[in-house]
């Protein structure tokens, strides 16, 4: 720790070149003290209809958080893309004996908020409430009915329908949407990551009442679900709490795994025409899922390349000293059964071959030579010194119990991943990244009014042997 | 986790509300004025420093400035390269960043609590030390224009808004959008923004929170330390910007490259800093509770769900604004309905919240909502900041926040209907009809030259 720490203050003198000594004048204060990274005290178990409840008391606030977090996501659609979505706009808009206005006011009566929503691999229903049982009581009794016993209203149907269509189409007003769809459609193609979530302006009006009604009744089960609970409320009533929501559901195991996605084994390119100012570029391919050993590695060699907002190298390199872009990141985002590694920038369109070549230039010169030692040290230290922030308060914490309870990570979750950050070599990044993604086998999608020019595969004039020392 | 020590009494609502977290207000000679908000829960901290300076303070030749000014406070000072703010907040596991609004502009980090002295130490250097090198505002310059391509030029509902708000606002700051106006933005120099930050980047024109797991004893030497020895400074005056008396009624239709049509109506109403009689504020926030307080309030019920004319609509009140504040409805219709008929239906709720006062349940479901929603906020260390920084850089004190829901208990349904009368009237009111303007075939060429959008000339 003390060998690290003493590293450090070199790199840090290295860089301040006006002199550790002078500024800043606290940092050797700040630089001693060990940042505390509270551990979430998560209690788990299972209710009788096999849903799995994570738990965290915070008795900080007169205030719990509720997340029903399901396996019914976009990538159950099959081939209806859409139905999950209007499965989950649905909730809410009628249950068991239940109007839509008795739904709606019978929460915002007390003042608890709920809300429906559907990603990729999850369904999530939501509810923010105050813990007093006056309040909290009535808010649980009608979230249990609303996720358990939708009643799809024909005319609620008609009408969700007629919103997401009038959305679909106000998403080709700009270009982010479409090219975001086209991205998606390339990379996984047939596979069931590879449809957007939203359905089409042709799959939506072909979804019937039935369909919603037989989509809950297999999904929206008690073993298909998680159960998130934070805030003011004992262990005991946590438990009641539980059983009671989960009773509610239908009755049901789990889905069944879906299928690994594969990576593209070869360059591909498309371009959406289109009259914006801008050219929008997405690159990137299927490299990851959230079982990979490797995925400590690929999120803090992403922090490093995309992932760390203005101390990225890209942000660096493509806005910070030629100013092509407003935005440029990268991201991994690991999913139940694939990922994709994305870089996304928007630039001028007289900009936009040059940013590409530029780009592709950092993203092969990044998997080529991996991050240097300084580099490294730097991710560790935002990282590990942030991990306070992670869980600093109950909407932060609910968010995490999700993730860790639906993908079925260990509950010591987040201090193994800390204690793998601390461990990390160059070389382990290095090898990950090399292993994950092949930047000659990128989909590379842009929409604007002309297509960038393609780089040649190989534009790195290999400067490898300069290093990184610019 | 560590458990806040506040003794709540959880068996009245009310005095949920109340559990006050301590919060300490002192000033610095240098007219510097601190708050300090202790929420000792988890250990992290907020430290924001709020100028009150904002695009409405900006010339109508400069448009644009008070943003590309935020823009340069990350690109160096004198002990500072450009970028090496952040990096420094990174490497210290922190994550920071800045916003510009009409009335202020604020700047951000957040840490782990142990990063309290260095916080302050970078945040007094760039305020101390700023250097605005010709060659990095030209960079920066261009990120920006990058920035108004992405949120504006290629968005015809963005571009629909700015137009509108030039409309409804005339002769404010309020008119021109925060980001510039492309042209005027293009043609910004260095000079300018060092003009900017001499005129308004003094500590008495600024407030300085720290929220999260401190105290008043840690923060008040480190204050000192960094800050103590700024001049105070000067700013310019600035006048209030009222919209009284009323404008008169305007109305614009806009052709634009969208998809669906939209509708946008604003009315020019006090807010809590013009309002001469306070309570118009609280009223008027009544008045959209009932309006837009959720799914069960009357535009979600009546106009999306009942008549079914909108895919969706809202309504909104901006009342914490240096100006004159603005009630706001947006809506956009279901297919085969017309932008008329949209607009006939929202005055016709405009008229009957004149005619009838909301009903008892209406107002209780909105009071609900207020009083949980104090409680929901306490959640965030960043949102009791933001709170904070608002009120004290409206020239507000921040203690209104603890009265507001009391404030609130005292609005009858006669006196919310009595606001819709004296304030929801039509010389008051802006109108915007945007409808879609189709693009010749061979636009894509065009779009590269500058006539591609000629409303924007």
């Amino acid at each position: 720790m003390r060998a690290m720490k003493t590293a450090i203050l070199g790199v840090m003198c290295a860089w301040l070149l006006a002199g550790c000594a002078s500024f800043p004048a606290s940092e050797r204060q700040v630089r001693q003290a060990e940042p505390a990274a509270p551990e979430l005290d998560i209690q788990s178990w299972h209710t009788s209809g096999g849903a799995r409840v994570m738990f965290v008391q915070s008795e900080a606030l007169p205030m719990l958080d509720v997340r029903l977090v399901m396996n019914a996501g976009g990538a159950r659609d099959g081939d209806l893309p859409g139905l999950a979505a209007m499965t989950s706009a649905l909730i809410g808009e009628g249950a068991r004996g239940l109007s839509v206005d008795d739904i709606a006011r019978g929460f915002e009566d007390k003042g608890a908020q709920f809300s429906s929503g559907s990603y990729q691999d999850m369904a999530v229903i939501s509810l923010r409430t105050l813990s007093e049982p006056q309040w909290r009581d009535p808010a649980l009794t009608l979230l249990a009915r609303v996720a358990g016993q939708p009643t799809f209203p024909p005319d609620a149907l008609e009408r969700i329908r007629t919103q997401m269509l009038q959305g679909l189409k106000m998403e080709r007003q700009v270009p982010g949407p479409q090219v975001q769809k086209a991205y998606q459609k390339l990379l996984f193609g047939d596979h069931p990551y590879g449809h957007a979530e939203g359905g089409t302006l042709e799959s939506l009006p072909g979804i019937q009442r039935q369909d919603l009604v037989d989509y809950h009744q297999r999904y929206y089960t008690a073993g298909n679900t998680v159960i998130a609970l934070v805030g003011d409320v004992s262990r005991a009533q946590a438990e009641r709490i539980a059983q009671r929501l989960s009773d509610a559901l239908p009755q049901g195991g789990a889905a069944p795994a879906l299928p690994r996605a594969r990576a593209l084994p070869t360059r591909k390119v498309e371009h959406l025409t289109f009259p914006s100012t801008q050219t929008h570029i997405l690159l990137g391919n299927q490299a990851t899922w959230r079982g990979d050993p490797d995925h400590v590695a690929l999120y803090v060699g992403n922090y490093i390349l995309g992932g760390g907002g203005f101390a990225s190298l890209l942000t660096q390199e493509v806005r910070e000293k030629r100013g092509y872009v407003y935005g440029i990141s990268s991201y991994f985002k690991p999913m139940a059964a694939g990922g994709p590694f994305t870089v996304q920038l928007q630039t001028a369109n007289d900009n936009a071959s040059d940013a590409l070549a530029l780009t592709l230039d950092q993203i092969r010169r990044f998997i080529a030579e991996g991050p240097s030692e300084e580099e490294l040290a730097m991710a560790k230290d935002n990282i590990l010194g942030g991990m306070a922030l992670e869980t600093a308060d109950n909407g932060d914490i609910i968010g995490q119990l999700g993730a860790i309870g639906f993908y079925d990570l260990p509950l010591d979750y987040l201090q193994r991943f800390n204690q793998q950050v601390r461990d990390l070599t160059v070389a382990d990044i290095q090898a990950a990244m090399r292993k994950a993604v092949d930047p000659d086998h990128l989909a590379i999608v842009s929409i604007g009014p002309k297509a960038p020019a393609q780089p040649a595969k190989q534009t790195v004039e290999s400067n490898e042997s300069q290093g990184k020392n610019q | 986790m560590r458990i806040l020590v506040v003794a709540l009494v959880l068996g009245m609502l009310s005095s949920l509300a109340r559990a006050d977290l301590p919060t300490h207000e002192f000033s610095l000679d240098n007219g510097l004025r601190v708050l300090v908000r202790e929420d000792h829960r988890a250990p992290v901290i907020t430290v924001m420093i709020w100028f009150k300076a904002g695009s409405i303070d900006e010339a109508p030749h400069e448009t644009g400035l008070a943003h590309l000014l935020e823009h340069m406070m990350f690109k160096g000072t004198k002990h500072l390269g450009p970028g090496e703010y952040s990096r420094i907040v990174a490497r210290f596991g922190g994550s920071d960043n800045a916003f510009t609004s009409y009335d202020y502009t604020a700047y951000f980090q957040q840490y782990e609590s142990s990063r309290l002295p260095l916080a302050l130490e970078l945040e007094a250097e760039r305020l101390k030390n700023l250097e605005i090198d010709d060659q990095e505002f030209h960079r920066e310059l261009r990120v920006v224009m990058e920035e108004r391509r992405q949120r504006t030029d290629d968005n015809p509902n963005a571009l629909a808004w700015e137009k509108f708000q030039a409309v409804a606002r005339p002769g404010t700051g309020y008119a021109h959008p925060i980001i510039g106006w492309r042209d005027l933005l293009a043609q910004l120099q260095p000079e300018q923004a060092r003009s900017w930050f001499q005129r308004y980047y003094v500590p008495s024109n600024a407030t300085l929170v720290i929220a999260g797991d401190v105290t008043e004893e840690q923060v008040r030497p480190l204050v000192q330390r960094f800050f103590g020895k700024l001049p105070a400074g000067q700013t310019p005056p600035r006048p209030k910007l009222s919209l009284e008396p009323p404008a008169g009624e305007r109305r614009l239709s806009l052709r634009l490259p969208v998809k669906v049509p939209a509708l946008y109506m604003t009315y020019n109403v006090p807010s809590l800093t013009t309002a001469e009689d306070k309570k118009a504020f609280y009223t008027l926030t009544m008045l959209a509770g009932v309006l837009d307080g959720g799914l069960s309030a009357r535009i979600e019920t009546d106009l999306v769900r009942g008549q079914r004319l909108a895919a969706g609509a809202g309504a909104g009140y901006s009342g914490l604004q240096r100006g004159s504040g603005t009630f706001t409805f947006t809506a956009t219709p279901n297919p085969d309905v017309t932008l008329e008929q949209l607009e006939q239906a929202l005055l016709d709720q405009v008229r009957a919240l004149a005619e009838t006062p909301p009903s008892a349940e209406e107002m209780e479901r909105v009071r609900a909502s207020v009083t949980a929603s104090q409680v929901y906020q306490r959640d965030s260390v960043m949102g009791q900041a933001m709170e904070l920084g608002m009120l004290s850089t409206l020239g507000l004190d921040w203690r209104l926040a603890g009265e507001f829901e009391a404030n609130l208990a005292e609005v009858t349904a006669e006196d919310v209907r009595d606001a819709a009368r004296q304030w929801l009237v039509d010389e008051r009111r802006t109108t915007a009809l945007v409808l879609p303007k189709e693009l010749p075939k061979e636009l894509p060429e065009a779009a590269k030259s500058e006539n591609a959008q000629p409303e924007e000339q």
